[in-house]
């Protein structure tokens, strides 16, 4: 049994440069298995994040510029929809102003930031933001268009680090804002960090920022994620009675729901899953065939050497044995570094995505490799084995 | 006391237009501790006699027995303790496992008889001494000389002290000094009563033997007998 595992190290120290190419061929099938696949379940984690963090019954309206340029959103737009009678599955409406890319600055810091928006306090509950510091700025600040500020995760750390944010002066656009808040980290989704935001009072961005022109959306929450249907018919019966609209197709504004956007594009990351999962399991497959290939070659390299040991009374199991355990442990090897490289891959980002391991994968992947081996070392290696002592002497 | 006794042995290689009757019924027997020559012409089927006899390969027909016990029926795996256990067997090629010593070489046989390490280095070790090589014990083939290479194949043939030791043109790839070290070897191995079929070519090689046969044309023409 040592005999057996002396004899095949020996066999695969003896053609150094090919057992390490097989052994890398197997690596790499492997490793690409257990990478992409992490790459493919973080994206769908990421998918499935960011539908919790926007909460299951958030509704959306924005502007649509139609071709006769229709009425723009308004707040009382906004007030229209919270009507008991005419909609009562909408349980709230905020309008909502965004202004994209502001730069920021805190002392010597600036930072652009990539929402910068402008709503009512009732925007945090919403949107299934929680305050992490401070408090959320009130509707007192929003009556009278004080430049308070509430700050998000990364927003806060990029201006501050580790420094408190709360109580400290930024300036917008060259005016100063006091941070009354930060926000809770809601976690990267792969499509743009949402915690680089910045939330003011409506009244004060439309001030500085945006101007009192429309409103760049309204959000909606339904009563419960069930009636969504019903809410957003609804809003559309009361915003095209309000902005006379008489062809629903011609509106001037449009209800869409954003969880449903993120189950289509979760959708669309299980099949990039799958696809990634199918590349990487040829590339393990093209290792597999590299190591029946390399092991036929050895096999029939050494068939001399195979019939000198069956002369001198080698039972064709130790031969059986010797050709299996060479290929068993190529596999394994190469499965092996395949999973440490794997795995260290998976530690970091890739483009914008956090890759999450999947035990499973790696088990197959693993699992395969030595299988792989096995069964197509095995095949070869019993030909081998079952020769003739002569005949065997006689093959060059 | 009879080490070979073979009746009837016929051996066809392949079919049809390339088939080839390399033995046409040879009987024939060796006792225990002679020391017989094989000799005939080039393809006259000396060399798929000793395969035979070294159960290397199998007859068509005809009995084989060996050390009393008929073996033309056994499994392979019966045979390849057979072959472990009763024969040694010299090839003209020598037929040194490569990129390994000598010593592991000469251990190869022992392993595959499930030998403890430590017995089994000590066992090859004093085969290798016996053949006069033992201070090239962790040389592997290619740094020794064709003589030295054929005396470690000695060594391996006879370090599980087998009833028989088979030899095809043992001195064939030799020149005449190497030729009569490995020669002396057998004729020492001969004295200590191990029994011993050679084949060569040379007349001086046959000399060493007690008794010649000669092969022509796949049956045996002279020296039957003991
Ligand atoms: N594997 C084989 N297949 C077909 N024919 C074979 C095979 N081996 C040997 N022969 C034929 O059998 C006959 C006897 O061959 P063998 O090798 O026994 O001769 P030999 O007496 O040993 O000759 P030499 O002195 O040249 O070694 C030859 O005609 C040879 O061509
Ligand atoms: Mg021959």
């Amino acid at each position: 049994m040592i005999e057996t595992f002396r004899f095949a190290l020996r066999g695969l120290a003896a053609n150094k440069l090919r057992s390490g190419l097989t052994t890398l061929g197997i690596m790499i099938g492997v490793g690409a298995v257990i990478v992409l696949v992490a790459v493919g379940t973080g994206a769908s984690a990421a998918v499935a994040n960011s539908i919790s963090a926007l909460g299951t019954n958030l509704l959306t309206v924005s502007a649509q510029g139609g071709r006769d340029a229709g009425k723009p959103l308004t707040v009382a737009d906004a007030r229209a929809l919270v009507d008991p009678l005419g909609a009562p599955d909408v349980a709230t409406a905020t309008p909502v102003v965004t202004s994209g890319n502001v730069s920021v600055t805190q002392s010597d810091t600036t930072a652009s930031v990539r929402q910068f928006i402008g709503a009512e306090p009732a925007y945090l509950e919403a949107t299934n933001s929680t305050i992490a510091s401070g408090s959320s700025f009130t509707s007192t600040d929003l009556a009278e268009a004080r430049k308070v500020v509430v700050l998000g995760a990364t927003t806060a750390s990029n201006l501050f680090s580790t420094q408190d944010a709360v109580g400290g002066q930024v300036l917008v656009n060259g005016l100063p804002f006091t941070v009354v808040g930060v926000l809770e980290a809601k976690g990267g989704t792969g499509f743009g960090d949402p915690d680089d935001m910045a939330v003011a009072p409506l009244s004060t961005v439309q001030n500085m920022l945006t101007g009192y022109g429309g409103l760049s959306q309204i959000l909606v929450t339904a009563r419960s994620a069930d009636v969504m249907a019903q809410a957003q018919a609804e809003i559309t019966t009361i915003l095209s009675n309000r902005h006379g609209i008489a062809n629903p197709a011609r509106a001037d504004f449009r209800v869409s729901n954003p969880t449903q956007v993120l189950a289509a594009r979760s959708e669309a990351t299980e099949t990039f899953t799958v696809l990634l999962a199918a590349v990487a399991a040829i590339s393990l497959l093209v290792g597999g065939i590299g190591i029946t290939n390399i092991m036929l070659v050895t096999v029939t390299e050494r068939i001399r050497e195979i019939g000198v040991r069956k002369a001198l009374g080698a039972p064709s199991g130790a031969i059986l044995g010797q050709f299996l355990t060479e290929a068993t442990l190529l596999g394994l090897l190469g499965g092996g570094l395949g999973v440490a490289a794997g795995l260290a891959a998976s530690g970091l980002q890739i483009s914008g995505i956090t890759p999450v391991v999947s035990w499973p994968s790696v088990a197959l992947a693993f699992g395969v490799s030595a299988l792989v081996g096995l069964v197509f070392g095995g095949y070869p290696a019993h030909r081998a084995a079952r020769l003739r002592p002569i005949e065997a002497l006689r093959h060059d | 006391m009879t080490a070979i006794e073979i009746t009837g042995l016929h051996k066809v290689y392949g079919t049809g237009s390339t088939r080839v009757h390399a033995l046409r019924g040879v009987d024939m027997t060796v006792q225990k501790g002679e020391y017989v020559a094989i000799v005939g012409a080039s393809g006259s089927g000396k060399s798929t006699l000793l395969n035979i006899l070294g159960c290397l390969d199998a007859p068509s027909e005809g009995s084989y027995r060996l050390d009393g016990i008929e073996v033309s029926t056994f499994t392979e795996s019966e045979l390849s303790l057979l072959r472990n256990r009763k024969i040694g067997f010299v090839f003209q090629s020598f037929n040194l496992i490569p990129r390994t010593t000598a010593l592991s070489n000469v251990e190869l046989p022992l392993v595959y008889a499930g030998m403890a390490r430590k017995h089994r280095r000590e066992r090859a070790r004093a085969a290798l001494d016996l053949v006069g090589i033992g201070h090239r014990a962790d040389h592997t083939p290619t740094q020794l000389s064709g003589g030295e290479q054929q005396r470690v194949a000695i060594a391996r043939a006879l370090v599980t002290a087998p009833t028989l030791v088979l030899a095809d043109e043992p001195t064939g790839n030799l020149d005449s000094r190497n030729s009569a070290d490995v020669l002396a070897v057998f004729d020492r191995l001969n004295t200590a009563g191990r029994t011993i079929v050679m084949i060569t070519h040379e007349a001086d090689v046959a000399a060493h033997a007690h008794r010649t046969v000669r092969v022509h044309d796949g049956r045996i023409v002279a020296g039957v007998l003991a």
